[in-house]
């Protein structure tokens, strides 16, 4: 059996397994029927200054699949709306009572320095194991001046960071607002600003639909809404792709990262660790399905690693990183042609008449004697996109063969096509 | 009331029991199960459903429409092929047709999206308040139906819509035709056949006149010469005889004509119901008479049919309600006898063994039997009354001759549904007639009206 636990700035943890700072984690009550599940660590609800804020009534909104499984889910709600001390206490009696899981706090305070200062050191008396910087709240709190308004500018981040680190000896790890145009800048600055770790991403801007009878977005106020921030996993691309950049951005490659945006399944974790991440946060899959889902997703890596060959997190941790790179180092000169397994073919003519109105026009229809249709990839036609491939309903039918073409590696860079070669 | 076999004595089932065997056989889908089933749609492209659709539905654009909360576009799309929507959706053996051709029949998956009962769920829960068809700027011409059932409704609605004003002559007091008077009580319910008769008239023009038969209130060559164009959809009348012996001593009856009044009676407890029961034929007329005589009550049923399973007419779906219900099938024998008893009732019936020669040809063999029975229904098929119509029209294999446009061998008539030799006698098959003849009679009067 593959080893899962890790160590994240010297804390250790069973499981890469972590609750994301939520709903789910904001009382002791939560988080210890999450420990007695087998989760491998928690981040605290986000704590702020009393008073508490407060919430509104109807709160959260999603975006459905076909089937009404949920895609996308949107939130409005604000920082923990429990009173400070209250929050301290348990996290101190919830760490007592389990001392090899990792618990980490969740803070956000108005960016001033005494506000910070005097947070840090009441979280470091309650015994925690570390901190997570929330720059990224993007409803509610930015307006006032907090959250995704700190984590939007790279300045704020390395200065708030900084205070951070001098005021507590605890491990720091800076939480990123997607909601920027390159997560590199702030990421850099957290890391300039002394941070250990960064996790991300936390929600993004949404507005999830609209009840049309009303001509008002979702989630309902009276007669208003406000956008909201969306996770869930049609956020997981964007979150993957943050977490690749700044694994592979030379100022922060092989910093300590922790993947956060639609893990719902061990093969969502196995992606963001193989692009870096040492431990995943999950929080709608748990919102949605109860605590339970984390034995599902320990098992099924486990296996996989297993499988794999992989005895602990490490050993693939970041595998992918080198893979991913820019456009521009492509090979030019490699080249996959679409096939169809006639076995497997339902005939929909998905993949016909896909390619048919998308430019390509690779895939033939022939009309049969016995009245089916019997579809072929123009091979001299195909261009190697995938788009069939994707669309075809049927495991496996339409795959994409590597085609020798003889031909070495050759990049965009050294491309004779390319009119700006270097 | 069913003469041959009013000595019997009515059914001992209880009316609660009743109710519930002949409530909808396929009940159905809520809103939720209408949402999941629809989105296992794959919409696909020159789709194999719609190619066996008789009726040429674009079965995965309405079934999309569904998906996307679209009720009314999804029942627009099924009436604007096929105005009898809801019937078929009813009462199509889709097991042969679009649910057959469905893809996810294939893919290890074996179980094809259930098309009839999201054009059920369509076509019930449509706003019909107002009728979604409009009618063309009127022709002035006019065109007669024979007919009331489903290939002269359909008819009657496509010419209404091309602005042709409709007059319907039926011989039976009302409309539907089998969808009335034939269709297994359970598989529509609830005066469905009424309702999606006057949702249908709801287009206007269109004009029935009840209790008007062809050959005894009205002649062809009246209606040839007060109309345009004439439509002939009569169905089939009469039932095959077995030409055995005694086929008039009570007992014996048509399967058509004890549907009928079942179909017909509000009260099922006022039924002749026999003990015992012997039904001929192997299509869905003798399964659905098999099946429910079943139901009201009989103990025994027996569904002969001289050949083997596998050449019944009824689709293995139909055969597998009937061995549910507790009707025994038996095959490879023929009917050789009616026995009486000694007040001259149908007793029994004997049946010779059969068998396939090396040819194929069926033949007897020297064994035989004999099954007690207090009726003997006979489903075995039936022909079209043509006494009033030969020899002005030219008959082939006992049905009228069309030609691919729906004309008849006489100009300006044309004939549709049962009562012609073109494809197999299904609801969805008239309403495809009926609609194209509609189609031909209107580019024939349109052009026409050029000259
Ligand atoms: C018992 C039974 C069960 C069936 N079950 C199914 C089923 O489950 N699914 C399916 O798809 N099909 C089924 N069918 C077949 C289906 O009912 C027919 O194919 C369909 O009704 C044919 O439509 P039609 O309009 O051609 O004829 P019909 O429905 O027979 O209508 C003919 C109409 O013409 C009228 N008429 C006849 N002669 C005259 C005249 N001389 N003058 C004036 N009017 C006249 C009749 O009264 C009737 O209203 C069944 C048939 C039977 C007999
Ligand atoms: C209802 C709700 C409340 C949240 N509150 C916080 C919060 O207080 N602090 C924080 O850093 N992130 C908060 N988040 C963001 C999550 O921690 C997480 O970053 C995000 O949901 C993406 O992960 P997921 O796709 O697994 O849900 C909240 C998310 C939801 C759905
Ligand atoms: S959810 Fe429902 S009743 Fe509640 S607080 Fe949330 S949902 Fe209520």
């Amino acid at each position: 059996m593959a080893d899962l636990s890790i160590e994240f700035a010297g804390i250790k943890a069973p499981n890469p397994f972590w609750l994301a700072s939520a709903p789910p984690t904001d009382k002791q009550y939560n988080v210890e029927r999450a420990f007695e599940a087998g989760w491998g660590g928690v981040v605290w609800k986000t704590l702020g200054e009393d008073p508490a804020p407060v919430n509104v009534s109807s709160r959260y909104s999603a975006m459905y699949g076909p089937n009404g499984d949920v895609i996308g889910f949107n939130n409005i709600e604000l920082i923990t709306d429990r009173p400070l001390e209250v929050n301290l206490r348990e996290i101190e009696d919830t760490k007592r009572n389990w001392p090899d899981r990792a618990l980490i706090v969740s803070l956000m305070v108005p960016c001033e320095e005494e506000s910070w200062k005097r947070i840090v050191k009441l979280v470091e008396q309650t015994g925690a194991d570390g901190l997570e910087l929330n720059f990224g709240c993007p409803h509610g709190m930015p307006e006032r001046g907090m959250g995704a308004a700190v984590g939007q500018v790279p300045e704020y981040v390395e200065m708030v960071t900084r205070w951070c680190k001098q005021y507590c000896s605890m491990p720091v790890m800076v939480k990123m607002t997607p909601n920027v145009t390159d997560v590199r800048f702030p990421a850099r600055a957290a890391f300039r600003g002394g941070a250990d770790a960064v996790s991300l991403i936390n929600t993004l801007n949404s507005i999830t639909g609209l009840d049309l009878d009303r001509m008002v977005a979702r989630p309902i106020v009276g007669s208003q809404s406000t956008h909201g921030g969306m996770c869930g996993p049609a956020v997981k691309p964007i979150a993957l792709n943050m977490l690749a950049e700044i694994a592979r951005d030379p100022e922060t490659h092989g910093k300590l990262l922790c993947g956060i945006g639609g893990v719902s399944t061990w093969r969502g974790a196995a992606e963001f660790i193989s692009l870096g991440a040492t431990s995943v946060q999950v929080c709608t899959a748990a919102m949605l399905h109860g605590f339970r889902i984390v034995e599902g997703m320990k098992d099924g890596l486990s296996r996989w690693m297993d499988e794999k060959g992989f005895a602990r997190i490490e050993d693939f941790r970041g595998m992918a990183v080198a893979n991913t790179t820019d456009w521009k180092y492509l090979d030019m000169n490699y080249k996959v042609i679409a096939s169809i397994d006639q076995d497997k073919c339902i005939n929909c003519g998905r993949c016909h008449i896909a390619c048919e109105d998308t430019s390509h026009q690779a895939i033939d229809k022939q009309l049969l004697a016995d009245g089916t249709n019997l579809y072929t990839v123009k091979d001299e036609e195909c261009v190697g996109c995938n788009l069939c491939e994707i669309t075809c309903p049927v495991d496996d039918c339409i795959t994409m063969v590597a085609q020798d073409t003889g031909l070495p590696y050759m990049n965009w860079t050294q491309d004779p096509r390319n009119p700006f070669r270097e | 009331m069913i003469e041959p076999l009013k000595h019997l004595e009515t059914t001992q089932v209880e009316p609660e029991q009743l109710k519930a065997r002949f409530s909808d056989i396929a009940p159905p889908l809520t809103e939720r199960q209408a949402a999941l089933e629809s989105a296992r749609c794959l919409y696909c492209y020159d789709a194999p459903c719609v190619n066996a659709c008789p009726s040429d539905i674009d079965i995965p654009e309405f079934i999309r429409q569904i998906a996307q909360d679209n009720v009314d576009g999804a029942a627009h799309t099924i009436w604007s092929e096929n105005i009898l929507g809801g019937s078929c959706a009813r009462v199509c053996p889709t097991e042969i047709l679009c649910e057959q051709a469905c893809v996810r029949n294939k893919a290890d998956e074996c179980a094809p999206v259930l098309i009839g009962l999201l054009q059920r769920y369509a076509t019930d829960n449509a706003d019909t308040s107002s009728h979604p068809f409009t009618r063309a700027q009127p022709t002035g011409k006019r065109v007669a139906i024979v007919g009331a059932g489903p290939a002269g409704l359909a008819c009657a609605h496509r010419l209404a819509m091309h602005g042709h004003d409709v007059v319907i002559h039926e011989a039976q007091p009302k409309a539907g035709g089998l969808n009335e008077y034939g269709i297994a009580r359970y598989k529509m319910t609830d005066d469905f056949a009424q309702k999606e008769v006057e949702f249908l008239l709801g287009i206007g023009g269109i004009e029935i006149v009840y209790g008007s038969a062809l050959g005894r209130d009205i002649s062809l060559s009246q209606l040839q010469a007060d109309y345009d164009a004439v439509f002939l959809a009569i169905g089939l009348g009469s039932t095959r005889t077995l030409a055995l012996g005694h086929e008039e001593a009570p007992g014996v009856m048509s399967a058509v004509d004890y549907i009928r009044e079942l179909r017909s009676t509000d009260d099922l407890t006022t039924l002749p119901v026999p003990e015992s029961a012997v039904v001929i034929g192997a299509g869905n007329t003798a399964i659905d008479m098999a099946v429910q005589i079943k139901r009201l009550g009989a103990e025994e049923v027996h569904l002969v049919y001289r050949r083997g399973e596998e050449a019944m007419s009824a689709t293995g779906h139909e055969q597998a309600l009937a061995r549910d219900a507790g009707v025994q099938i038996r095959t490879w024998a023929r009917p050789d006898a009616i026995e009486l008893d000694n007040d001259g009732r149908v007793a029994g019936m004997r049946f010779v063994r059969t068998a396939c020669d090396e040819n194929g040809r069926l033949v007897d063999s020297d064994r035989s039997f004999t099954l007690q029975a207090r009726a003997i229904f006979k489903a075995i098929g039936q022909v079209m009354v043509s006494d009033d119509l030969a020899p002005t029209l030219e008959i082939s294999g006992g049905k009228l001759l069309v030609d691919e446009k729906l004309r008849t061998t006489l100009s300006g008539v044309y004939a549709g549904g049962d009562c012609t030799g073109l494809g197999q006698d299904l609801t969805v098959e008239a309403v495809q007639q009926g609609k194209q003849a509609a189609e031909s009679i209107h580019q024939d009067l349109m052009a026409a009206g050029d000259h």
